[in-house]
């Protein structure tokens, strides 16, 4: 089994002993390292479509094809090829060229040019690479009669006629999710990527993490909340921490540039300390942010209903309440309750608030655990 | 955290989320992380998936049960007996870690007293899992080369709480498993910050950074700092402000963004509780169960919508940033406060969080003095980190512990307050699932968690199932002393005896049938054990009424 680069700062290095050359420099590798991740130690760039720094390498789109000198095949896939003393690596030759650009022609034989009106447009390796590679259509072209799965669930949206079958969704659910939801039915132009006995999702071991979502390198797997509402280039990314359980993964809250809104959340391979990876929560569950129930103005409650209230009507009855409060009962006659939920940043001034301000250390929240 | 900051000298995480792949024994108690703490669950998988082995101890069949090498299905509440049963093993068969005890611990031989007498045999009747799997499970912890103990709240929230957790630390100081990379002792935090409120010392007893109130010497250099004389008498903790609230000593309270009604136990002393107070105020996204009694109420920003840190469960402070505008009128937290402290005749005035977190990390220096927003732009650093130059701890007590030597130290094995008797034959355990998160106020707002589980449930084995005349699918009452809520019956793998729900369900909440009995010492609540029953919902189409419930909140 290669090991994977796992992107995380904890994981050991790998002790470096073997030397080859790659475009003409020298570069030091560990024994289980791939020639891709030696290229990239360098900086080098190569191409790759079914390579994913968080799975096993899986050698099957071919574009991430280098020339090897006096190896028994000239051609290798960096994504799988291990690094040997003394190798001597092309990656940017006419003959790699050539076999990059027949690679990504084949792949283009069954996949819809609709780049124009498909959500993924902007952030599709697949379109990233054929205008690389300079490639307007395939001879072998074949429109593909699928398209769209039926499927009720409200996230995960699955779209056969632009699968590559690069196998990304298939591995992520089975290396690291280990829901094994998804697999490839049938065999050769009839192959499909989807849950077993042609079931949807919701019928299914599938957690809706969205890991195969965020592995998709074309618009095969989408976030279905998200289509239609803007593409890669009118998102602003904000990097930021989900706001539900204690692990703390880093994400990107993709909010559109003209109307402010929230679009979907992403994450990126190499986080700390999720890896790119999320849950259903982290992934799916940010719609309480635009959600209708927001409270939007204070409510100060008159005859048992609440009421809408200016923010200085509403902060100065709290104050005035307090201060009457505290001067007829002491400060001991109030208590404050801060949250798990909120900010170190307010929960510091609320615990700053009771003692300084209120002048009691009635001050607590849920977590004393 | 009590319980390990009195055995080790702090009480969080002792490892990294990145060492967990690596640990070649994991020890899980209580906890389920594939459920409640999804992406730690993933780095399991990833362990599990590099060959590691598993010991679970859980009386719910969890994912990692069925996978584990040793599957301890015990009975609630009994964790602390398990513990001692396999240090017993460990110290008769001379599996302990004798260069770590004499070079790193104290009080050893108190630990080797009481142990003593909790055999296997004896423990295997108390906590109903064979002798001989208590064994095995005790040689494999034991002569792990690399072994990580992970708890959450299936350890805490029982009145022994404290105490199991002094005992686990016992056993990773036994064996010498703590302070290395992938080895240690790791209660996984529950909420986003719930590690960053106790830093902050939101709490009765202590300022932020671990700093008591009755420390004279802590309490002037706050004082000198904040140009206040601050309080000396003793602050309640939450459970004991809703018994004043009760009994008419506390006349108001400020609750920000939580819902103590629905995540505090035997809902009804609470709403009591509240409706004696004469003035509330709430500070909330949403309105929820509690805020319906306040007087006011705030709107509050959510975290989309401001900037700030939380900190992880592995002690790592993260920058938050404000990605959309705040909805409405409303307003960050952080600003209110101020505004509110302004007005009371107390000058708080930041333009920016940053300058908040400037404040508060000069005056925990030994903590936070090395973290600021810009170190943290991109990634994280994990305190304690006390200057610029030190680039944070990735695991903690590496080569002493945060107090000096490790204490030995053995509470009695208290049983959970409540028992069961033929009325009430079953232990309700309440938790979390994947698909909701607590009181639900944002997770069953969101259409596609809402999809996958938009009601509540009862996990039942198939033995008290079929005890009830209950199938799966049934609608069913789930019964306490104190109350009865509606869910649909589960019929898993759960042990024979007991029952679990979720939390997340305002229409059904758990908290209306747990029991007000508090830890005595971090007064957590005991949410995992109350005596319970279930009985069929015969005559009422009860598909349609939970439906209606649950439109109230989505």
């Amino acid at each position: 089994m290669i090991k994977k680069t796992t992107g995380l700062e904890t994981a050991p290095e790998p002790i470096k002993k073997i030397r080859l050359t790659i475009d003409g420099r020298e570069v030091e590798a560990g024994p289980d390292q791939t020639i891709l991740q030696a290229a990239n130690s360098l900086g080098i760039r190569i191409p790759t479509l079914c390579h994913d720094p968080r799975l096993e390498p899986f050698s099957a789109c071919r574009v991430c094809m280098v020339e090897v000198e006096n190896a028994r095949k000239p051609l290798a896939t960096a994504c799988s090829a291990l690094v040997q003393d003394g190798m001597v690596v092309k990656t940017d030759t006419p003959k790699v060229y050539e076999a990059r650009r027949f690679a990504l022609e084949l792949i283009l034989s069954d996949h819809p040019l609709d780049c124009m009106t498909c959500d993924k447009c902007g952030s599709c390796v697949l379109q990233d690479l054929a205008y690389e590679y300079n490639l307007k259509g395939s001879r072998f072209f074949k429109e593909p009669d699928r398209g769209i799965v039926p499927d009720p669930n409200t996230m995960i949206l699955r779209d056969d006629s632009k699968c590559i079958l690069c196998g990304r969704c298939v591995r992520i659910c089975d290396e690291v999710e280990q829901a094994h939801a998804l697999d490839f039915i049938n065999r050769g132009f009839q192959t499909v990527v989807g849950p077993a006995y042609g079931q949807t999702l919701l019928g299914t071991s599938c957690e809706f993490c969205g890991q195969c979502v965020s592995t998709c390198p074309v618009g095969a797997l989408r976030e279905k909340q998200a289509e239609g509402k803007g593409r890669n280039w009118q998102l602003d990314k904000v990097q930021t921490v989900c706001g539900y359980c204690g692990v703390g993964c880093n994400l990107f809250l993709n909010v559109h540039k003209k109307t402010g809104k929230l679009v979907k959340v992403t994450s990126q391979v190499g986080t700390v300390p999720n890896d790119g990876n999320l849950c259903i929560k982290g992934r799916f569950g940010y719609d309480f942010v635009h959600h209708p129930d927001r409270l939007t103005d204070p409510l100060i409650k008159k005859n048992g209903r609440f009421e809408k209230a200016t923010w200085d009507e509403a902060l100065d009855l709290v104050a005035g309440k307090f201060s009457e409060i505290k001067s007829k009962h002491g400060p001991q006659g109030i208590a404050c309750i801060g949250s798990a939920r909120c900010t170190n940043e307010e929960n510091y001034l609320m615990m700053k608030f009771a003692r300084a301000v209120v002048g009691t250390n009635s001050v607590d929240m849920c977590a004393r655990t | 955290m009590a319980g390990l900051a009195a055995s080790f000298g702090s009480g969080s995480m002792t490892n990294s989320i990145g060492e967990i792949p690596y640990a070649d024994v994991l020890f899980l108690l209580g906890a389920n992380p594939t459920d409640a703490h999804p992406i730690i669950g993933l780095h399991m998988r990833a362990a599990l998936r590099r060959g590691a082995k598993f010991i679970v101890a859980d009386p719910r069949k969890i994912w990692f049960a069925e996978r584990a090498d040793y599957f301890l299905q015990l009975r609630p509440g009994t964790d602390c007996m398990l513990l001692n049963a396999m240090m017993n093993v460990i110290i008769s068969e001379g599996l302990e870690n004798k260069e770590f005890i004499n070079a790193r611990t104290e009080n050893y031989e108190v630990l080797k007293e009481y142990c003593k007498d909790i055999t296997p045999e004896r423990a295997e009747k108390i906590i109903g899992v064979p002798a001989e799997h208590i064994r095995k499970a005790a040689r494999l912890y034991a002569t792990a080369d690399k072994a990580a103990i992970f708890y959450t709240l299936g350890i805490t929230e029982h009145v022994c709480g404290t105490e199991t957790v002094r005992t686990i630390a016992n056993l990773a100081m036994l064996t010498g498993h703590i302070g290395k990379p992938s080895s240690g002792v790791n209660p996984l935090r529950g909420q986003n910050n719930v590690q960053g409120a106790s830093d902050m010392g939101t709490m009765p007893d202590r300022f932020h950074g671990y700093q008591f109130v009755d420390d004279q010497a802590a309490r002037e250099r706050f004082e000198k700092a904040w140009g206040v004389k601050l309080p000396t008498t003793k602050g309640l903790m939450s459970p004991e402000m809703f018994d004043a609230a009760n009994n008419g000593r506390l006349k108001a309270m400020m609750v920000m963004g939580e819902d103590p009604v629905m995540s505090q136990p035997n809902q009804e002393h609470i709403i009591n509780g509240l409706k004696r107070l004469e003035f509330i105020v709430a500070i909330d996204i949403f309105m929820n169960e509690t805020s319906k009694y306040a007087h006011v109420i705030l709107p509050a920003a959510s975290c989309a919508e401001k900037d700030g840190t939380f900190t992880n469960s592995e002690r790592r402070v993260q920058r938050v940033r404000k990605a959309v505008e705040p909805i409405g009128t409303s307003r960050a937290d952080w600003q209110i406060l101020c505004e509110l402290a302004t007005r009371m005749g107390y000058q708080m005035k930041y333009n920016h969080p940053s300058e908040v977190w400037d404040e508060l990390a000069v005056l925990a220096s030994k903590f936070f003095g090395g973290i600021n927003y810009e170190r943290i732009d991109r990634v994280g650093i994990q305190w304690p980190c006390p200057d610029k130059n030190h680039p944070g701890t990735q695991y903690l007590h590496k080569d002493t512990f945060s107090r000096g030597r490790g204490l030995f130290y053995s509470p009695p094995c208290r049983p959970p307050a409540e028992k069961t008797d033929s009325e009430f034959p079953l232990i309700l355990s309440t938790g979390r699932t994947l698909y909701q998160y607590n009181a639900g106020t944002m997770s069953r707002r969101s259409s596609g968690c809402s999809q996958i589980e938009s009601e509540c449930f009862v996990e039942i084995s198939p033995f008290d199932a079929e005890m009830n005349g209950i199938k799966d699918g049934d609608m069913v009452r789930v019964i306490s002393r104190r109350g009865e809520v509606q869910a649909r019956a589960k019929v898993v793998g759960i042990k024979e005896g007991v029952i679990w729900m979720p939390m997340h369900f305002a229409e059904a909440a758990a908290n209306r049938l747990t029991v007000s009995a508090y830890d005595n010492i971090t007064m957590t609540p005991e949410y995992k054990v109350c005596a319970a029953k279930v009985e069929k919902d015969g005559e009422k189409k009860s598909k349609k009424k939970t439906a209606t419930a649950t439109t109230g909140i989505a």
